[in-house]
């Protein structure tokens, strides 16, 4: 069975649009303009048991959307749904008790009451007894410090990682995570990493992870999801959209004195290279090699071996970061 | 099941134990209003021995009862309920498996529950040592009046619930909450007894759960009403906590299907 079998699925909503200035106003109070919009549209989405899978796209592109879908809090306008085997909106008390939600930008703590207080009380609200796990969690977060302060007096990151512990309290086949490590430091950030790599090994728990920030998704998931404007334009590897997307390395050159660009490109010709001059620095020159056809070595023995004066050089690998940008650019 | 609801109360008590200024505010503010309109109704009687059935010192205990039931059926439900929707906290709500109502419920109990016991009952030794009132000694009568409050909870309650999940259709509706606010301390009773309306008013009142809320339960504890007078009283309640209760349940299954979450 799988954790996620989703099948057109589509939401839309019923928008208001207000009419411009007083008199648009006034006219807007007996009768209203509505335009529906369609923010997911016919997506399909399956996922196995213990995968973890980032789930990307521009704001707006209507991530939020299927994650409450998915968590049963929105129902769908049409189309077929099933997360771990239940109908998430119809059966939602049955369905909810497996599976964790963490919204980065909203607590499910209790805002005036000590971290510990909220765990006695989700334990009870789960029905769960399991001190051992809890006494884990808290050990590999770091956070026996934090569980007798209220958590309004907590650090961000101190209450992402309390955030991280209650949705795990009752052992959820499925993890829904939104935007866990937005605001967070470094040393936080790969401490949840860690925890999260840790529980889908031991338990294989399921996660889904939604994030601006393609750092976490290249040190947690092996497949990524992505939406724009309510479709999904790539669901696969995250290597093979390296390959597909991606332009090659680049390489940067500081030479002893200044080479003609046709010269460079002269030496290289047989390879598919194109060269750039830096227009402050005269010395320095960026080579975009094409694809993954060729090395870097390849070219730097062709330019050596006809002398060209190498000071300084440096291979620029093509960062996920980059990929993502153009796509969304070229939409 | 139960546990849980336990726990939430708990919270609840906690939750209450952080804000103690508005504890220790709250009784004095209790204090002056029942001071205001003891001292009102003096001057209303005017040395008239009784009016419309209440007795001079009957119309002081009946204030002062109104007003520290008061402090436990009260509770701000509806405005948390319509600032979860407001703010889109209500999500996290709903990935519980609890119903959100039943919680809702319980908590406004947990603060009924500490009201009652650090707030009422403190208070009305302080209020019955400054003013006039007589408080009947008979356990039955007390046994009657705490039944009758509980109804009178279960109803404020619910009619809380239902204007807070208006909050779902209208998405702002704080004008709603004000206006109910009103109308609650009004037709329940609590700032004139239900039988000193002119009696068109009260035979529309009948028709409304309002005095459900206050004016039974405050009758009950001042009349000391005979059990087969109590009996149709508890009645009418029963059935205004069957019939709302119907209709929060409606329009929550409503506002599930139609839920928008505002803010990301």
């Amino acid at each position: 069975m799988n954790a996620i079998q989703a099948e057109k699925l589509t939401k839309e909503f019923q928008i208001y649009q207000s009419r411009k200035g007083l008199s648009g106003a006034f006219r807007d109070l007996f009768n209203r303009n509505y335009r529906t919009i369609r923010a997911v549209n016919e997506v399909n989405i399956s996922i196995p048991q213990g995968e973890m899978v980032g789930y990307i796209g521009e704001n707006g592109a209507g991530k939020s959307t299927t994650i409450k879908m998915l968590t049963g809090i929105l129902q769908p306008t049409s189309g077929d749904l099933k997360v771990n085997g239940f109908d998430p909106h119809n059966q939602r008390e049955e369905f909810v008790k497996t599976i964790g939600v963490v919204f980065g930008q909203r607590s499910q703590l209790w805002w005036d009451i000590a971290v510990q207080e909220s765990f006695t009380l989700l334990q009870k609200v789960y029905r769960v007894d399991n001190q051992k796990l809890l006494d884990r969690m808290i050990d590999v977060l770091n956070i026996g410090e934090l569980l007798d302060q209220p958590v309004r007096k907590l650090s961000l990151g101190q209450r992402m990682r309390c955030e991280l512990v209650a949705s795990l309290i009752h052992q959820p086949s499925l993890l829904f995570l939104d935007e866990p490590t937005i605001g967070l430091d470094v040393l936080v950030k790969e401490n949840i990493r860690q925890f999260l790599r840790e529980m889908n090994k031991e338990f294989g728990t399921t996660i889904l992870l939604t994030t601006h920030d393609l750092t976490d998704i290249e040190a947690l998931c092996s497949r990524v999801i992505m939406l724009d404007k309510g479709n999904i334009i790539y669901d696969g590897d995250l290597t093979r959209l390296k390959q597909e997307w991606g332009e090659g390395k680049k390489i940067h050159l500081e030479l002893d004195q200044e080479v003609s660009l046709s010269h460079l490109g002269q030496l290289t010709e047989s390879l598919p290279v194109t060269w750039s001059k830096n227009e402050v620095n005269k010395n320095l020159f960026t080579a975009q090699l094409k694809g993954n056809s060729i090395t870097a070595s390849e070219v730097l023995s062709l330019l050596v071996t006809s002398g060209v004066p190498i000071h300084e050089m440096q291979i620029q690998e093509v960062s996920t970061e980059e990929i993502v940008r153009k796509i969304y650019q070229e939409g | 099941m139960l546990a849980m609801y336990r726990e939430v109360i708990r919270i609840r008590f906690l939750m209450m134990l952080a804000y103690r200024v508005n504890y220790y505010s709250g009784i004095i503010i209790y204090s002056i209003n029942i001071g205001a309109y003891v001292f009102l109704w003096q001057a209303v009687y005017g040395g008239k021995p009784s009016i419309e059935g209440f007795s001079a010192i009957q119309m002081a205990t009946y204030i002062a009862v109104s007003w520290m039931a008061r402090a436990f059926y009260y509770n701000n439900l509806d405005r948390e309920i319509a600032e979860e929707i407001r703010d889109g906290s209500v999500a996290i709500q709903i990935i519980r498996p609890y119903s959100y109502l039943m919680v809702k419920v319980f908590q406004g109990f947990g603060e009924g529950l500490f009201r009652l016991l650090l707030f009422s009952v403190p208070g009305m030794i302080i209020v019955s040592f400054i003013y006039p009132i007589q408080l009947t000694a008979d356990p039955i009568v007390w046994i009657q009046f705490l039944i009758s409050l509980l109804f009178g909870f279960i109803v404020n309650v619910e009619v809380n619930l239902i204007v807070g999940l208006f909050a779902f259709f209208v998405l702002n509706n704080q004008g709603i909450l004000w206006a109910k606010r009103f109308l609650v301390d009004l037709l329940s009773g609590l700032i004139i007894p239900i039988s000193f309306f002119p009696s068109v008013l009260q035979k529309i009142f009948a028709f409304l759960p309002f005095q459900a809320i206050s004016y039974i339960p405050s009758n009950t504890l001042v009349k000391g009403l005979s059990f087969d007078k109590w009996l149709p009283a508890i009645g009418v309640q029963f059935v205004w906590t069957i019939i709302l209760a119907f209709i929060c349940w409606g329009i929550w299954v409503k506002a599930r299907r139609t839920l928008i979450v505002q803010g990301g």
